[in-house]
């Protein structure tokens, strides 16, 4: 059932274009950054830096590419989580779901299924772009591998809290620009306590924990911190469209 | 009791205070069709919403073949199609990729899912519109979607909120008698403010005002109400009042305009004999002499403000 949710939302984003050129959109912007990571590196390695300073290609291209695709996650998630809900709830399409065998529990993470799939593309593609430097260089697979599963649980965390937006109100507009302030409050939250990096408020930001992943290190307190604020924002989703019943 | 398909006991919703929905019972049995009557804001909707649940009722429970909806949502969901009021359609995709994902959703087996989607359409006079965007399919084919979609998994009851609004009077009479045709095998709710419908296609009608069910019974009870010992006669050259009171079983005369009267009468055979032949007599003029029908909509309103003042 979570499935059949799943394959409705992505047919309703493939079914007009716009599914299909945030694709392409998305994919050129990575592209392009790639490209310029590569030039950067021949020019910055071919005298710039001291030999014992430099890095190699892999983490060089793969961190401009990472910190990138993070940076444009936190703009193009909102914008495909905005409709989820609040989409349905103005078009009053609610009760053909609601009047369904189903239980909300699944419709919730049927529509976040969906929306993973689709972003899933996305980082599967950052991660094959990068994986083309091993025609030339020997690259860090590790390194890639750990990058790709934290943006993947960064967008994974974008979409948990659109979603959560998205069913507060019935304007996607409006679910696009809370989302979009508070995932930018969480991201940039750390920098509010660079002088105390071990404050428990810093430990809440986002990007705290996705940057043990763009290191290439896999730290399961980050993998739990992820997990967690997935599915408190799942949970919180549920329970909102559980008061639609109960309140009316 | 294997005959109920549908039971609500003691529904009761409050918003916020205000009762939506007071203290309402009533039952479906199958091969049913029930007529939901009642004007704006009295709660038809509020209702149907609980039995489909939709929304969660204050007090009362819902059962669907014994299924209780609060307890076990999912197996008497399954036994339900829902034609909410306003029709819950995804405008993007095409007919039948809408009528697939619908019958997914209501747990059709995957290798019946086609032949599912092809007797919806025919039933509902779609197939010709298979490969149709539903953005820009017509209002009334797009109210046939919305119902093909709440009868696609064959459901036990079937909740239909004003399904006859927006077709053409050809529409509306296949989509009563596809009603009729479900409601041989099953059971349907029916909610409508036209009344020559529930005449139509309902066994039972119950109206409901404020929240409360001011009327429960067979459609033939509710033609009772309408036909009352009442004549309406005219002539031209108009007779006393007195004149008239004087016939046998007349109870009451009264003036409705000039040389119109409309006359009450006690026994169940009208006097219309003994009026035509006083009028030879005395050279009255008689040019008309009918029952007097109050239509459904006097009735109507007459339940509705006798519970009023009550």
């Amino acid at each position: 059932m979570i499935l059949n949710i799943a394959r409705k939302e992505l047919k309703s984003l493939f079914a007009s274009p716009m599914g299909w050129i945030i694709l392409a959109l998305l994919m050129m912007a990575f592209g392009s950054y790639y490209l310029t990571g590569v030039n950067n590196y021949f020019e910055v390695m071919s005298g710039a830096i001291r030999p014992a300073e430099r890095v190699g290609v892999t983490i060089f291209v793969g961190q401009t590419v990472y910190s990138i695709a993070s940076f444009i996650m936190l703009f193009a998630v909102p914008l495909l989580t905005m409709r989820l809900i609040s989409e349905e709830r103005r078009s009053q399409t609610l009760p053909f779901l609601f009047s369904a065998p189903i239980s909300l529990t699944e419709i919730v993470l049927g529509k976040f299924l969906g929306l993973i799939v689709f972003l899933s593309i996305l980082v599967f593609y950052i991660f094959l772009m990068l994986t083309t430097l091993n025609i030339w260089a020997d690259i860090d697979f590790g390194y890639l591998v750990a990058n790709s599963i934290g943006l993947w649980l960064l967008v994974a965390s974008f979409s948990a809290l659109g979603i959560y937006f998205s069913s507060l109100t019935q304007q996607p507009i409006i679910a696009a620009i809370l989302s979009f302030i508070s995932l930018f409050a969480l991201m940039i939250m750390e920098r509010f306590f660079a002088s105390d990096p071990n404050h428990w408020f810093a430990y809440l930001s986002l990007m705290k924990h996705f940057q043990s992943f763009s290191r290439g290190l896999i730290d399961s307190s980050d993998l739990m911190y992820f997990f967690l604020f997935i599915s408190t924002f799942l949970t919180l989703t549920i329970r909102r469209l559980d008061a639609d019943r109960l309140r009316g | 009791m294997s005959n109920l398909t549908l039971e609500a006991i003691e529904l009761t919703r409050l918003f916020g205070g205000r009762e939506a929905v007071k203290n309402v019972s009533f039952h479906l049995e199958k091969g049913e069709v029930l007529g939901f009557l009642g004007p704006n804001g009295a709660g038809k909707s509020t209702t149907m919403r609980m039995l489909t649940g939709n929304l969660a009722p204050s007090i009362g429970t819902v059962k669907i073949c014994g299924i209780d909806m609060i307890e076990n949502p999912k197996e008497a969901k399954a036994l339900i199609g829902y034609l909410p009021e306003m029709r819950p359609i995804y405008k993007e995709l095409s007919v039948d990729e809408f009528l697939t994902i619908a019958a997914r959703l209501h747990k059709v087996p995957s290798k019946q899912i086609k032949k599912a989607v092809d007797i919806a359409k025919e039933k509902c006079g779609l197939s010709h519109m298979s490969k149709r965007l539903i953005e820009n399919l017509s209002n009334g084919y797009q109210q046939r979607v919305a119902i093909a979609q709440a009868i696609i998994h064959n459901p036990l009851v079937v909740i239909l909120d004003e399904p006859t609004v927006g077709l053409d009077p050809i529409q509306i009479r296949e989509i009563r008698s596809l009603i009729r045709e479900i409601g041989q095998k099953h059971s349907v709710i029916l909610s409508t403010h036209i009344l020559p419908e529930v005449e139509m296609v309902c066994d039972r009608v119950q109206i409901i005002d404020k929240g409360n069910l001011v009327f429960h019974g067979s459609i033939d009870e509710l033609k009772q109400h309408r036909q009352g010992n009442k004549l309406l006669v005219g002539f031209s050259k108009a007779p006393p009042l007195s004149a008239l009171k004087d016939v046998e079983g007349i109870t009451k005369v009264e003036k409705v305009e000039a040389g119109m009267y409309r006359v009450h009468f006690k026994n169940k055979q009208p006097p219309s004999e003994a009026i035509v032949r006083l009028s030879v007599k005395n050279r009255w003029g008689l040019y008309q002499i009918a029952p007097d029908q109050t239509s459904l909509e006097d009735v109507f309103v007459q339940l509705t403000e006798k519970k009023q003042k009550n």
